[in-house]
């Protein structure tokens, strides 16, 4: 039975140029038609410079579409806003702040008493599974932990939507297949509508109910495909038929492009 | 095939006694110590060389001894001590008005862009304008009282921690900033809780640096018109042919120096301890 879900996110007509000093123009994005339904897990995946992470910022509100528009739940996207959380690949904790206080943030922007940002930052940190490290700083923890960090950062401030730009791809192979279960698990148990871009295929397929695959730059979606592997997902489905099927089907994709982003 | 054209045999690998000779080979603490110790015990033998041998004229140049015994002088018979004692004051003085003014418009500088615009092209301009210059025209304004060596030092500072500051807060990392606006933060946010925070320790540095040189200017300051002060006493000294008493005023504002860069080292490590991790 379908249930009668709305698309909360939509992207319409959305282009990027950028110009450079000279004056030399060269076109991110091809205009993109996208939407995303509400609490749907939906992957970007790409080769590198693809424009991918260009369309992520636009929707955050962190870069302005030349052309199109972005409506979340109806409203236009015109900036950044709590609304929409972020995570990025590079490691964005406020140094000065604990994991904790880093965890506040968005609460105390937003004038939340304090007793409520303790108990709220409390559940996310056990969520992340950074108990003991709350009055840690940052630059004390590995690359994994800050990027569980981030994720708790963002999901405190309950946004509508989160978008993850290549959050893992700093990690190690091992630290990032642990983080890929983290995050699906949390999606799992508290559902959320997650726009995720990665360049790693696996990542994609496993984490996903939607893969949009884009061209090399200038960026479109070249292919969507459905990922309808029943949840909670447990990490041996990626060594399933079903799953090497879709990962050929992908990869092949993705080659023709990168290769096509190689002789440009 | 191709095979790779011969390469020579590699140096033998470096013997470890020699490793205190590597670049960037780090010494241990004691041997630093040593170290920095040694150069004032090379400095102070080399002087007294010179001027108990014999060598230079007592009038140019007063030995370490005498130096010692003018400067026991100064504190028992001349009340030293006031002296000292001014010229810090006319310094931080001088200095707590310059901070005052210029890390608030600093940060204003590095966060508003236009503010920058505005400001930037005449702050840099005063910015080589030396303080000393401003000494006639200062006596002319505010007489040879005390605003006048608080005004040299604070034109000497001002512009300098204003600039500076103002470059530390405009490089503050935009991944930072951007990552507060996804949180929700409001522009005035971002200025109080990312820029501020992020070049807080690298402000505490500047002023750290510009503590240093303003030392270099109330001396300056008290060389004209003043009836206190080191520079004073330096001035004093000289119509009065005593080197002695020179070498050990100029000593003390070095010991001064030292003393406050310290301390506020301790302070800036103590107050931003995550910089430092």
């Amino acid at each position: 039975m379908e249930f009668p879900v709305k698309n909360q996110l939509s992207i319409r007509g959305v282009s990027r140029v950028f110009v450079s000093p000279k004056g030399q123009k060269t076109q991110a994005l091809t205009p993109v038609d996208f939407e995303v339904r509400e609490n749907d897990f939906v992957t970007i995946l790409g080769p590198s410079g693809c424009g991918k992470s260009t369309l992520l910022r636009i929707v955050a509100g962190l870069d302005h579409p030349t052309t199109g528009t972005v409506l979340l739940d109806g409203n236009k996207v015109e900036g950044p806003g709590a609304d929409r959380g972020m995570v990025f690949q590079s490691y964005t904790l406020f140094p000065w702040l604990s994991i904790e206080q880093n965890i506040r943030f968005g609460l105390r922007e937003r004038g939340m008493p304090e007793a409520q940002q303790k108990e709220r930052a409390d559940y996310f940190i056990a969520k992340v599974g950074l108990r003991g490290f709350e009055h840690h700083f940052p630059k004390q923890l590995s690359g994994g932990m800050q990027q569980r960090t981030a994720i708790a950062r963002a999901l405190a401030n309950d946004p509508k939507i989160l978008l993850l730009d290549e959050p893992f791809g700093a990690l190690d192979n091992q630290t990032r297949v642990l983080m890929q279960e983290l995050l699906l698990g949390i999606w799992e148990s508290a559902q959320k509508t997650v726009l995720f871009v990665t360049h790693d295929i696996d990542e994609a397929i496993f984490m996903a109910n939607r893969v949009a695959v884009f061209s090399a730059r200038p960026g479109r979606i070249k292919t969507e495909l459905a990922v309808n592997f029943p949840h909670p997902r447990h990490y041996t489905i990626k060594t399933s038929p079903e799953f090497m099927a879709i990962k050929a089907q992908l990869t092949e994709e993705i080659r023709a492009e990168s290769m096509a982003a190689d002789l440009h | 095939m191709n095979t790779a054209p011969a390469m020579p045999a590699p140096p033998a690998p470096m013997r470890p006694r020699r490793r205190a000779l590597a670049p960037l080979e780090p010494v241990s603490p004691r041997a630093q110590w040593l170290l920095g110790l040694g150069f004032f015990v090379l400095f102070f033998t080399v002087w007294g060389i010179f001027t108990l041998g014999g060598y230079v004229s007592p009038t140019f140049l007063a030995s370490p001894v005498t130096m010692a015994r003018e400067g026991w002088l100064l504190f028992t018979e001349f009340n030293f001590i006031h002296d000292i004692g001014m010229t810090v004051w006319r310094v931080f003085g001088g200095f707590a008005l310059a901070t005052l003014i210029a890390v608030p418009l600093g940060i204003a500088m590095g966060a508003h862009k236009g503010i920058e615009a505005f400001l930037e092209p005449f702050v840099s301009f005063c910015r080589y304008l030396p303080a000393s210059a401003f000494i006639p025209l200062l006596i002319l304004w505010a007489g040879i009282g005390e605003m006048q060596k608080v005004l040299v030092i604070f034109i000497g500072s001002v512009f300098q921690i204003l600039l500076m500051v103002a470059v530390s807060v405009g490089s503050a990392r935009k991944d930072l900033v951007e990552a507060a606006y996804t949180l929700g933060a409001q522009p005035s946010g971002i200025v109080k809780r990312v820029l501020i925070p992020g070049a807080a320790p690298e402000i505490a540095e500047i002023l750290r640096l510009v503590l240093g040189w303003a030392w270099t200017y109330v001396i300056v300051a008290e060389l004209i018109g003043s009836s206190s002060g080191i520079g004073h006493m330096i001035t004093d000294s000289q119509s009065l042919l005593n080197t002695g008493q020179i070498i050990f005023g100029i000593i003390v504002i070095g010991l001064i120096g030292l003393i406050s860069d310290f301390a506020f080292k301790a302070l800036n490590r103590r107050l931003f301890a995550w910089s430092s991790l």
